[in-house]
């Protein structure tokens, strides 16, 4: 699939913007963050400007973006109409937490009630994300029982990672957090490599056989393309990535994604008076890596559709 | 409304047979397709740079061809079929471009089944197309919305048109007949006759799609090749030049 840049950062900083409101909305009422007001504000502006420019750049995506009110609509069967009603959904508690905790500080009851509304919006969004990919059994490579807590882990690991990176410049940090960012980054260490092996060694049921229907005759081979030029079909669908850059990216979301962030981590613990240096590193690391992970989740896919133009599998 | 219409018995299935057998590969209907279409229901069919560097536009029914083996074993002793392999959308009974859809824009017709998107509504999220594994939707970059084979639906209902042209361009002006149109939900119709005698069948079944057009196979070749006795002939070259020895032995380092 095209990986089109305003899809990448719209998937990436949203799920990341969500994964950060749901970790405020659970810890702001538990009083386990910084009491401060700066702090408050950041991280709240830092999830809602980071799911805001998401869904911005999402409508950037669209033919007809001043219509993209009508997306809202038919929640009944679509998994992205669902996915726009959640979002404008969690704006409403995520707008009163931002009010009763970042302006009043208040840890009292409303704080409370917001917060675990905006977390369970935050949760409902990412799953329509994922699921808007998941559910297209065209694509192999996202049709598949990864994709969706695939999407949820990374969120919550790169809002864990920002939330940190915040914590301890306020001396709210602990090793104990620490820890448990690491650990949230080596759970989706996990599902990323499952994601990985998954695709490698799980062929897609569809061949040039199925498409065709030829393969009652025989093997099946593609022998001339309707017209010379590249078409919306191939332009949109039709990309496909080289093995050796494949892994070449993959190694550098490996790296940048994942291992410097999880190392970092754990050496903030490790060693508690370089922790802001430390957690802002790996900050700034994973928000290069992710949307080189996200552009390999796009560059990756293979749409059926490539069959009837000469690919010999998907 | 982009849910499906519930199916209901004896309903009316309208779309498509293609013959394989017949099909030669002219584009007759592509461009008879394009032709109606730039002026019908989904009009216009824009092109971008149609004389320039890189010419690209919206078609609706696009001839791709294929090479299929009879034996895998035998390539190149004639067995192998070229196929010309027309396809435009499948009017899909159980279409996920049509539930995808976050605007109810993408719909099908309960009353004949043809899948169809209202113009007005479309985002251009351009979802659908992803969620159609056959490659059936268009997307005008010029209007920002999506577009696709109409069935013919402002040909095929036209009381402004004789009776015998109610049918879809690309039926009309196939040279070989190899495209038929009708209703697939009757079994006594004339394409659901062709398709219980010739055998034909879906694309991609297991997509679950359940498209309504139908693919009927080619007909088994009545004469098979056979094998050449003797197999081929090396060229050999012969010894007593010199010259082609010497490049002979270049050659063959
Ligand atoms: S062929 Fe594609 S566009 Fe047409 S109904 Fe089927 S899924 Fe939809
Ligand atoms: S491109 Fe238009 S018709 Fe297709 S899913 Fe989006 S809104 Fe619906
Ligand atoms: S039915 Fe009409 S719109 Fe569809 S492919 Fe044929 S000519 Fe084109």
């Amino acid at each position: 699939m095209h990986p089109a840049f305003s899809i990448i950062f719209f998937t990436t900083a949203a799920g990341a913007g969500y994964g950060l409101l749901f970790l405020l909305g659970l810890l702001a009422p538990s009083g386990a963050l910084p009491d401060s007001r700066p702090f408050a504000i950041a991280a709240l502006v830092l999830g809602l400007g980071l799911v805001t420019a998401g869904l911005l750049a999402s409508m950037a995506h669209l033919g007809r973006p001043e219509r993209a009110w009508r997306a809202l609509s038919q929640w009944r069967s679509s998994w992205l109409s669902r996915e726009g009603v959640a979002s404008v959904l969690t704006y409403m508690p995520a707008l009163v937490l931002a009010l009763s905790w970042g302006w009043l500080g208040s840890e009292g009851r409303v704080t409370l009630v917001a917060g675990v509304l905006t977390a369970v919006g935050a949760v409902a969004t990412v799953i329509c994300t994922g699921m808007i990919y998941a559910s297209l059994k065209t694509i192999h490579q996202w049709h598949n029982a990864w994709v969706v807590p695939n999407y949820m882990a990374i969120g919550l690991m790169i809002g864990a990672v920002f939330l940190n990176a915040l914590m301890h410049p306020w001396g709210g940090g602990s090793p104990e957090f620490d820890v448990a960012v690491a650990l949230i980054i080596a759970a989706t260490i996990l599902l990323k490599e499952g994601y990985w092996t998954f695709i490698e060694t799980r062929p897609a049921q569809s061949t040039p056989e199925s498409a065709t229907g030829l393969g009652r005759i025989g093997p099946t081979r593609f022998l001339e393309s309707p017209h010379s030029e590249d078409n919306y079909l191939i332009k949109e669908m039709g990309f496909s990535l080289g093995r050796k850059h494949s892994t070449r990216l993959r190694t550098l979301s490996r790296v940048l994604g994942f291992g410097v962030p999880l190392v970092a981590t754990a050496l903030a613990a490790l060693a508690p008076v370089i922790a802001t240096p430390l957690t802002v590193l790996a900050a700034l690391s994973i928000a290069i890596g992710m949307p080189i992970e996200r552009w390999l989740f796009f560059a990756e896919a293979k749409h059926t559709v490539q069959l009837y133009y000469g690919a010999q599998r998907v | 409304m982009t849910s499906l219409p519930t199916p209901t018995a004896n309903a009316k299935k309208l779309g498509l047979v293609v013959d394989l057998d017949l099909c030669v590969g002219c584009h007759a209907c592509a461009v008879a397709c394009k032709e109606w279409n730039s002026g019908g229901h989904m009009a216009p069919l824009t092109d971008l740079e149609p004389y320039g560097r890189d010419p690209d536009g919206v078609w609706f029914n696009r001839i791709h061809t294929f090479e299929a083996d009879a034996d895998d074993q035998h390539i190149g002793c004639g067995t192998s079929r070229t196929t010309h392999f027309p396809k435009s959308c499948l009017h899909c009974e159980t279409p996920d471009c049509v539930t995808v859809c976050p605007t109810g824009a993408s719909y099908k017709r309960a009353e004949d089944g043809i899948v169809l998107v209202n113009e007005d509504l479309c985002i251009g999220c351009k979802l659908c197309s992803w969620a159609c594994p056959y490659g059936a939707r268009e997307f005008d970059q010029d209007v920002g919305v999506m577009k696709k084979c109409t069935l013919c639906i402002d040909r095929i209902y036209n009381k402004n048109l004789e009776e015998v042209d109610r049918v879809p361009a690309c039926v009309m002006v196939c040279p070989v007949s190899a495209r038929h149109f009708g209703d697939l939900g009757d079994p006594d119709s004339n394409v659901s006759a062709l398709v219980r005698e010739r055998d034909g069948y879906d694309l991609m079944p297991e997509m679950g799609y359940k498209p309504v057009n139908k693919y009927l196979p080619p007909r088994p070749k009545k004469v098979m090749p056979v094998a050449i006795e003797g197999g081929r002939r090396e060229l050999e070259v012969s010894n007593d030049n010199a010259l082609l020895n010497w490049v002979d032995r270049l050659l063959s380092r």
